[in-house]
């Protein structure tokens, strides 16, 4: 027996011709999937002809979602768009996904079952960590990464350490994936990961769903993490059968496997969070940021960290009968037509529309300040999604706030952020 | 190879959308990034650096997105080494395959218009405004390969041309 391994090491060591592997080797790693978008994908196709190869490795392991400015927002955009769709149409790629089709890249591809536990998974957006929710290895790189792999289908890669977070005991009512990681995020800080791989386990996500699992990996980057795993179990096993063609393969972390730290937290004492400007390490308890009367102008419930179903049906709940406060918005964003189709039958549109929301057909719009909700000077948003930087969502003065759907939805109502509490 | 030139300085956690705003990612031309470069953490920055001009800041530098377009649009401005306290992993990676040079120091001793001479061979930082001298953290040998070899895609032409032999 040799060194015992964490599941990240193990996937990772399984995609090379390497006997074992240990945290700092460098290793080419053979991929899975490789991914790119309308944004990062342009710069990865002109580096891929630089490349001079011709073909791309193969057709089936590439994964195109143009989803950050489609529907194409402007003359500019629209020819990013065209560029991904020519270079999908030359190479006959499998995973291209034209506009009906598409909705933000992390919700849609774990959906479609092209992303599976046991992949190797580079994409050219930081928050493909999300499918380590699914037990694969997943990281963000750089377009010019993704040229590479789209001509070998290989990349270099560090055997990262690994930090395992251990949440245990029940939720209280309305806290979700989101508040943990907020809270994580808030004790370790947007560097404490930096490099490194987040091993998430603990009895918790027994009481949680998938979608739970997909928000917490979505913002491992969040602090600085090159990846955040979940061993697969049975939650895993039913959300990805059904949905996957091929064969995938459930990792678990050896007995004794090394771990940089462990980190342990009790989740009944956990608290709704929201995350103050400018930083997603900025999260306090609902109860204090309720108490300071901080007035939004505008609530997102969308995105590649909270746009999926579970999502909208919270938000529904607690919207449902409810007018938003006057002189606000409030902008639902399916985060794929799926599920947007399946909130439109469950009569969640019905709700926001009647609330006083729109809702947008699935993209990443405002959540990186593109378009479909763009904040102006001074205005202040309470967002489902996973940034907060200076000026992410608008006008360089205004200023985004983090929390979970329930917690988007009830600020809405009363025009300013609030817990769920305070309106049902 | 030796550089010399100002520095510009700024703080920590400086991100992706600081360093070039989502709004301009429509169009990834050299010169519409250029424009644009820091513009949310100095709206001022593009006309006034010069070529040669160093990037100094805090911890975590280049930390969010995974836009390649943020060395391209620091590289596109004729800066040729950033310097910080510690960078953020994807922003690291995309450098070095760009062949943009990062140096991780300590960057306290520095500011705002300080002349600086810096040895990305030897790690050398020369403070020629105040006289001191800093020591960078030496680059992993695989990443100085990679820069030595003009970045990932020329490392990748060479791959296939010694594959075709
Ligand atoms: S929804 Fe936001 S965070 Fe997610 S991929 Fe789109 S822009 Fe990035």
């Amino acid at each position: 027996m040799g060194r015992p391994l964490t599941i990240t090491e193990k996937i990772i060591q399984s995609h090379t011709d390497a006997n074992t592997v240990a945290p700092g080797d460098i290793v080419n790693a053979r991929v899975d999937i490789a991914l790119g978008n309308d944004i990062t994908a342009p710069i990865a196709i002109k580096e891929f002809e630089a490349i001079g190869i011709g073909e791309v490795f193969d057709r089936k392991k590439i994964a195109l979602v143009p989803d950050h400015f489609v529907p194409n927002k402007d003359i500019l955009s629209a020819k990013q768009a065209k560029m991904v769709r020519e270079f999908a149409k030359k190479f006959d790629i499998e995973n291209y996904f034209e506009c009906g089709e598409a909705g933000v890249e992390h919700a849609l591809l774990p959906e479609k079952g092209v992303v599976l536990p046991g992949d190797l998974v580079v994409g050219a957006d930081s928050h493909t960590c999300t499918y380590g929710a699914l037990g694969a290895f997943a990281t963000g790189v750089g377009s010019t990464d993704l040229a590479y792999a789209f001509a070998f289908g290989e990349l270099w890669l560090k055997v990262p350490e690994s930090i395992k977070v251990i949440f245990e005991g029940k939720p209280k009512k309305w806290v979700s994936g989101k508040d943990l990681v907020l809270y994580l995020i808030g004790k370790i800080g947007v560097e404490g990961a930096n490099y490194m791989a987040l091993e998430f386990a603990g009895s918790t996500f027994k009481h949680l769903g998938m979608s739970d699992r997909f928000t917490i990996s979505n913002m491992a980057i969040e602090a600085g993490a090159k990846s955040g795993i979940f061993e697969p179990d049975e939650i895993t096993e039913d959300y990805v059968k059904g949905r996957a063609k091929r064969d995938y393969i459930f990792y678990k972390s050896d007995e004794g496997a090394e771990y940089a730290k462990v980190l342990n937290f009790n989740t009944e004492s956990i608290n709704l969070q929201v995350a103050f400007p400018h930083l997603p390490e900025n999260s306090v308890d609902i109860s204090e940021a309720s108490s300071k009367n901080i007035k939004i102008d505008q609530s997102v419930i969308g995105s590649c960290t909270n746009g999926r179903i579970e999502d909208l049906r919270i938000a529904a709940e607690i919207l449902k009968g409810k007018k938003i406060a006057k002189y606000s918005r409030l902008i639902v964003i399916p985060a794929t037509p799926d599920i947007y189709r399946m909130a439109e039958k469950e009569g969640l549109i019905d709700i926001f529309m009647d609330a006083g929301g729109i809702v947008s057909t699935p993209t990443c719009g405002p959540c990186l300040g593109g378009y479909m909700g763009i904040l102006a000077d001074g205005e202040r948003a309470i967002s489902s999604t996973n940034r907060n930087f200076k000026g992410r969502m608008g006008d360089v003065t205004s200023e985004v706030y983090l929390a979970n759907p329930a917690v988007c939805a009830a600020s809405a109502i009363l025009g300013k952020i609030a817990g769920p509490d305070e309106v049902v | 190879m030796i550089f010399s030139g100002k520095v510009f300085k700024f703080g920590d956690n400086i991100d992706t959308d600081a360093i070039i705003p989502a709004r301009y990612l429509n169009d990834s031309s050299e010169e519409n990034l250029r424009k644009h470069c820091m513009e949310d953490a100095d709206a001022t920055f593009s006309s006034k650096v010069s070529k040669g001009d160093f990037i100094v800041a805090g911890n975590n530098f280049g930390c969010g997105s995974s836009r390649e377009h943020a060395p391209i649009a620091i590289k596109a401005s004729g800066v040729p080494v950033v310097i910080a306290k510690s960078f953020a992993r994807i922003f690291y990676r995309n450098s070095f395959n760009i062949g943009l040079f990062i140096l991780e120091a300590d960057t306290d001793g520095m500011d705002n218009g300080d002349m600086l001479e810096v040895d990305t061979d030897t790690g050398e930082i020369k403070n020629k405004t105040k006289n001191t001298v800093v020591k960078a953290k030496p680059i992993p040998k695989f990443m100085a390969e990679l820069v030595n070899a003009g970045g990932l895609i020329a490392y990748a032409k060479k791959k296939i041309k010694e594959g075709k032999k």
